[in-house]
């Protein structure tokens, strides 16, 4: 690990404020950003700890949904009775992802902006466009099982790792953050993650020294909800698909609404709006929902080792909605 | 020959000691060890972290691990250093009751902390009930992870009773909290290569099923 200086903020503005030395990072639980320090990945300069910053509240919020402080650990914001209650699908998102140990440790703000697990990301000896600007990528041509079907570009296709953000992609939370140009600023959750393009360093568009302070959950929208995650191992492992859904329907079986976000295949949590659009209206029948799966992945590249990943999330979304439908 | 020189001398004498003599000299060690380790090496961050009850002042590098401060600066060896990135466990200690890797944890940020590490666990010569658990139902082979297991499932118990849900509990084919199928999810962090796990679970239930809720 490489040398670094290590201060404990005393509160938000102070956190902001050191955040401007070059080389400053923020540190939360350390659940990743530690890790990959370890192996030199990251080579912050200076640490600032906000984990005891007075952020770790769950709130009612005014117009029926609810705000997150962003130092929530995993576990608590899993076991909010609100969260459980209301938006089921982040319960199940949150337990499906790594272990207890990490999600008594790991913040909120600190789940979002994880890194991706690609090896080749981890491995200082092989090229990654994501770790090392215009060195190439290795996944392209390389071991790519785990690596992305949608958003990948020439330059990466990293898969970016999170249950707890695909469920709140479907959820459209708010992110609100302190510092930076804006000095402040509320992000809609779809817009704080980048696809990679020809710059993927970048994961988010946040500033340098952009603190997220808090995520808000608009009120729970009708329909039940569902997370279902498909991995190798049966506990604490990264998906190989994940499927967030929600679906309303009427009396006449009729699809009202729905909403579907995916895992495991994207190179950022992925929405799939015009999937979303084609089964409202339509009859909630298992054709409706493998059409659903259909447009999905419609654009989807494999790559060799991950082309099973595009049937495969086309069966998983089916599934996912059919099952729904089976208790609305 | 400095006197830190000595110091340090007398610390590896006593570490071969602890070593044999697990727990019952940990007490007398961590004292000398405090005093070695309250250097003013530039750089260094002065911190006090509360172990199994003892006040440590140590003065380190900010890179160090809370896993590290234990075994390395305080002889607390008990906790151990599997694969030191998040991932098997065996590094699992208590934070303010709470189970975490503190392999995963910059020492620095523990200032103030209540940790619990398994040599914390006992009262004098009473096993915990977690521990005596694990010795009844024979619950290891080698015994490398059996710390962090120990340690995992004390704060296990804890998450179950406060009504924590599981990805088995909150399942599609949900299992009953507490069940065989629910703990072996629960403990999922923890690997155990001579795969000991059926008695780790039958230890767990055992326990569990004493435990005061």
């Amino acid at each position: 690990m490489r040398a670094f200086t290590y201060e404990r903020a005393k509160d938000i503005d102070a956190a902001v404020a050191a955040a401007q030395q070059p080389g400053a990072r923020f540190i939360a639980g350390g659940t990743n950003l530690l890790d990959l320090m370890k192996v030199e990945v990251e080579k912050p300069a200076h640490l600032i700890d906000v984990s005891r910053l007075p952020l770790k509240d769950i709130a009612d919020a005014a117009d029926g949904g609810l705000t997150i402080g962003a130092m929530v650990t995993n576990t608590d914001l899993a076991a909010d009775k609100r969260v459980m209650e209301r938006y089921p699908m982040l319960t199940r998102a949150i337990v499906n992802g790594a272990s207890a140990q990490l999600r008594n440790q790991a913040s909120t703000g600190g789940n979002l902006l994880q890194r991706t697990r690609c090896p080749y990301f981890y491995d200082v000896s092989k090229p990654c466009n994501k770790r090392q600007p215009n060195s190439g990528c290795s996944a392209l041509q390389g071991i790519n099982r785990m690596n992305a079907v949608l958003g990948g570009s020439d330059a990466c296709i990293a898969v970016h790792p999170s249950d707890m953000a695909v469920a709140m992609m479907a959820l459209d939370a708010r992110i609100e953050t302190k510092g930076g140009s804006k000095k402040g600023r509320t992000i809609p959750i779809a817009e704080l993650y980048r696809q990679p393009e020809g710059s993927p360093e970048r994961d988010t568009n946040l500033e340098p020294g952009e603190l997220i302070t808090s995520v808000t959950l608009p009120p729970a929208p009708a329909g039940k909800q569902s997370y279902r995650k498909v991995r190798d191992r049966a506990s604490y492992a990264f998906a190989l698909v994940s499927v967030a859904a929600i679906l309303d329907i009427d009396d006449e079986r009729k699809v009202r609404s729905a909403r579907l976000a995916l895992g495991g295949v994207g190179t950022m949590p992925w929405r799939a709006r015009e999937a979303e659009q084609g089964m409202a209206g339509a009859i909630a029948s298992e054709k409706t929902f493998a059409t659903a799966g259909t447009v999905a992945v419609d654009g989807a590249q494999g790559h060799g080792g991950n082309d099973f990943k595009i049937p495969l999330a086309r069966r998983t979304i089916a599934r996912a909605f059919t099952d729904l439908s089976a208790k609305a | 020959m400095s006197q830190r020189f000595l110091l340090s001398r007398r610390l590896l004498g006593t570490t071969a000691l602890a070593a044999v003599f697990a727990g019952r000299f940990a007490h007398a060690q961590s004292r000398e060890i405090q005093i070695a380790a309250a250097s003013d090496k530039p750089g260094n961050i002065d911190m006090q972290l509360d172990v199994n009850g003892e006040t440590h002042k140590l003065s380190l590098d900010p890179r160090t691990t809370l896993l590290d401060a234990l075994r390395d600066h305080m002889g607390l060896t008990g906790t151990k250093k599997g694969c030191d990135h998040g991932q098997c466990g065996a590094c699992t200690v208590l934070i303010n009751g709470v189970r975490m890797n503190s392999c995963l944890s910059l020492a620095a940020a523990r200032d103030g902390d209540k940790i619990t590490t398994i040599e914390g666990l006992a009262e004098g010569e009473k096993l915990h009930p977690m521990q005596a658990a694990f010795v009844k139902a024979d619950a290891f082979q080698c015994g490398f992870c059996t710390p962090g297991q120990i340690c995992s499932a004390v704060g296990m118990v804890a998450e179950m009773q406060r009504g924590a849900p599981s990805a088995a509990s909150m399942d599609f084919d949900a299992k009953p909290v507490g069940s065989v199928e629910e703990i072996r999810e629960r403990m999922s962090g923890n690997i155990c290569r001579c795969s000991a796990y059926p008695n780790i679970v039958a230890a767990i239930v055992a326990a569990s099923e004493g435990a005061p809720t």
